[in-house]
């Protein structure tokens, strides 16, 4: 299962909720060399997709095994074949190249790395060559797996690092897959809720956390047909907005999280929210056995 | 005409808050006009109540589109498309299957529009956002709603700041105030092209200096001169201190804290920025914010 948690707006809480619903599933398992009792948890993964600025690694502090360059595969011409007829310039969405008589001008900025430029060059002049725009990085902390991507400053392309990030989802070696989404509503958070099973969007109760979390919805549920539950954090602030729109809309509100001075400055110094106030172990606990029996009622429903 | 952006790196530190106020007491010395870079999540307008006067279509990039009586189902476009855009679809009118684009997946490179050997693929342009002009009680305001999951965040964000520019210009306007996405991608790229100086909005947090110090390297990386002020600094005083130790390592200014008030959110209910619904010390220390940063522009 891939629950992805997203938000719409920035700061309401997602890696908080992200990271401790992962301690919390993985608290489920039963220790190998202890007794075996216990529920049956699942073994866990959380991949932070927020390659702008992760911070899940500041909360869970895991040990990085394994790097990798990441980025896009740029066009390299070689100008021994070229005869500057100018194709490449002309199939090129983006605009990355400029033919000139003796000359073939690459922007590699403006490059997504599609391939079609190579695709239909007559001469068979341009090869590719991967142009490193993130890092890759993975690991664990605990019983949890851990992945990262982070995109290199100056870079403006999110999405190659989130794509190279998600091919760590292993739904094989792990029952739960938890991608911690950046905010927005754009294509990286498009590309971190595409092929998940469920979407887990965490709000705060003002005009601005509404207001945003309507443009998660239209998002996850209406475009990607995704089903869709609500954290409310920092309940207590603010006004009744979202609650009376979660009940307009039939979504569920799976948790609630009080504003709390203590959550604050746990999470200001990157303890995770389960770790710093253990009574919120059992609610991070329930949380993901409800969206392992809503997912599973999904999937039955759509066969 | 001087132009600022407010960043913050992470989200949800106050950037918005932080712009409106600033917008407020700007005004009342000065012209003012407005842009919202936050294309995605737009919050701007919810403080400002914004009058619109045009709104325009955004269309932008290009959508692989595939004709199913054509499509012969041979799966060429599947192999050459990277994003993973094309499936194919079983038991079609045909009865040969025929491809599918995904088009949250589809960056509309057209590849496979090249490939396909029936030329059964066409490339539609994107309906991708809107864009409005609208007056505020603090000035001009442009801001735009990119649809969701649409691309093309940062061709966005340059139209919203070019048509601000131009009515800056048009108008003789002191200031161009642009409230700025969070992360440091393409619309925070766009968002700060051409500013005189940007402030960021950072809080006491270990994830807040995180990203602030990646905001900062960005800032370097494009010559932006920043300012720094820390939000909620009373959540954490020693991170407070930790963070502004580091700013004046660094030699960036910090221009001020703002203390965590529960009146800001109260203002917000109310549609309205926290100066003009209170005196007290938060608006205050937004009071030297302004100070700080209209120096700073000179």
């Amino acid at each position: 299962m891939i629950v992805t948690v997203a938000s719409g707006k920035g700061g309401t809480g997602k890696t908080t909720v992200a990271t401790s619903l992962a301690l919390a599933a993985a608290s489920l398992r039963p220790r190998r060399e202890r007794d075996g009792q216990g529920e049956h948890g699942p073994a866990v993964q959380l991949l932070d997709c927020d390659v702008e600025e992760p911070n899940a690694h500041l909360y869970l502090r895991p040990s990085l095994e394994a790097r990798e360059e990441v980025g896009l595969l740029n066009p390299v011409v070689d100008e021994a074949r070229c005869t500057h007829c100018g194709r490449c310039a002309e199939v090129c969405a983006y605009h990355a190249l400029a033919v000139l008589p003796r000359q073939v001008i690459f922007f590699g900025e403006l490059c997504h790395g599609c391939g079609s430029c190579a695709l239909n060059c007559p001469e068979q002049a341009i090869r590719e060559e991967l142009r490193v725009t993130g890092l890759v990085e993975t690991g664990h902390s605990g019983d949890v797996a851990f992945g990262q991507g982070t995109l290199t400053v100056g870079e403006a392309m999110a999405v190659p690092v989130i794509r190279a990030l998600k091919r760590h989802v292993d739904r094989h070696a792990h029952a739960l897959a938890i991608l911690d989404a950046p905010p927005g509503t754009a294509c990286p958070v498009v590309e971190c809720l595409r092929g998940a099973d469920y979407a887990l969007l965490v709000t705060e109760p003002t005009p601005f956390g509404l207001h945003d979390l309507k443009l998660a919805v239209e998002v996850a549920r209406d475009e990607l047909s995704l089903p869709v539950g609500v954290v409310v954090n920092r309940d207590g602030v603010g006004d009744h907005g979202v609650d009376d729109y979660c009940r307009a809309e039939g979504i569920l509100i799976l948790l609630r999280i009080p504003l709390d001075r203590r959550i604050a400055e746990a999470t200001s110094e990157g303890v995770p929210l389960v770790v710093a106030l253990p009574e919120y172990l059992e609610q991070f606990q329930a949380l993901y056995r409800r969206i392992e029996r809503i997912t599973g009622i999904e999937k039955v429903l759509s066969r | 005409m001087k132009q600022l952006v407010v960043l913050s790196g992470k989200g949800g530190t106050g950037k918005t808050t932080v712009t409106a106020a600033l917008a407020h007491l700007a005004s009342q010395q000065a012209s003012v006009v407005l842009a919202d870079a936050d294309v995605d999540a737009a919050n701007l307008e919810l403080l400002l109540a914004p009058e619109t006067r045009e709104a325009h279509d955004f269309r932008a990039g290009k959508l692989a589109v595939v004709d199913a009586e054509r499509c012969q189902g041979c799966g060429r476009c599947r192999e050459v498309c990277r994003f993973g855009g094309i499936s194919i679809a079983s038991g079609s009118t045909n009865g040969k299957g025929h491809c599918q684009v995904d088009p949250a997946a589809c960056e509309g490179c057209a590849a496979c529009f090249y490939r396909c050997p029936e030329h059964a693929i066409r490339m539609v342009e994107r309906f991708a956002g809107r864009w409005c002009l609208s007056e505020t009680r603090f000035g001009p305001l442009v801001h735009a709603r990119l649809f969701a999951g649409q691309e093309n965040s940062g061709k966005l964000v340059t139209l919203v700041k070019l048509k601000a520019q131009e009515i800056c210009l048009a108008r003789g306007a002191d200031y161009l105030l642009v409230d700025g996405p969070p992360g440091i991608g393409c619309p925070v790229i766009a968002a700060c092209s051409r500013s005189d100086l940007a402030l960021v909005v950072t809080e006491p947090t270990a994830a807040g200096a995180h990203d602030l110090e990646r905001t900062l390297r960005l800032l370097d990386h494009f010559r932006v001169p920043a300012l720094v002020c820390v939000n909620k600094w009373d959540v954490n005083p020693r991170r407070t201190e930790r963070i502004e130790r580091d700013c004046a390592d660094r030699g960036v200014a910090v221009v001020g804290r703002i203390s965590f008030d529960t009146v800001v959110t109260e203002a917000m209910v109310r549609g309205a920025t926290a100066t003009e619904v209170s005196d007290g010390s938060v608006s205050r220390e937004l009071g030297l914010i302004w100070a700080g940063v209209k120096a700073a522009l000179g």
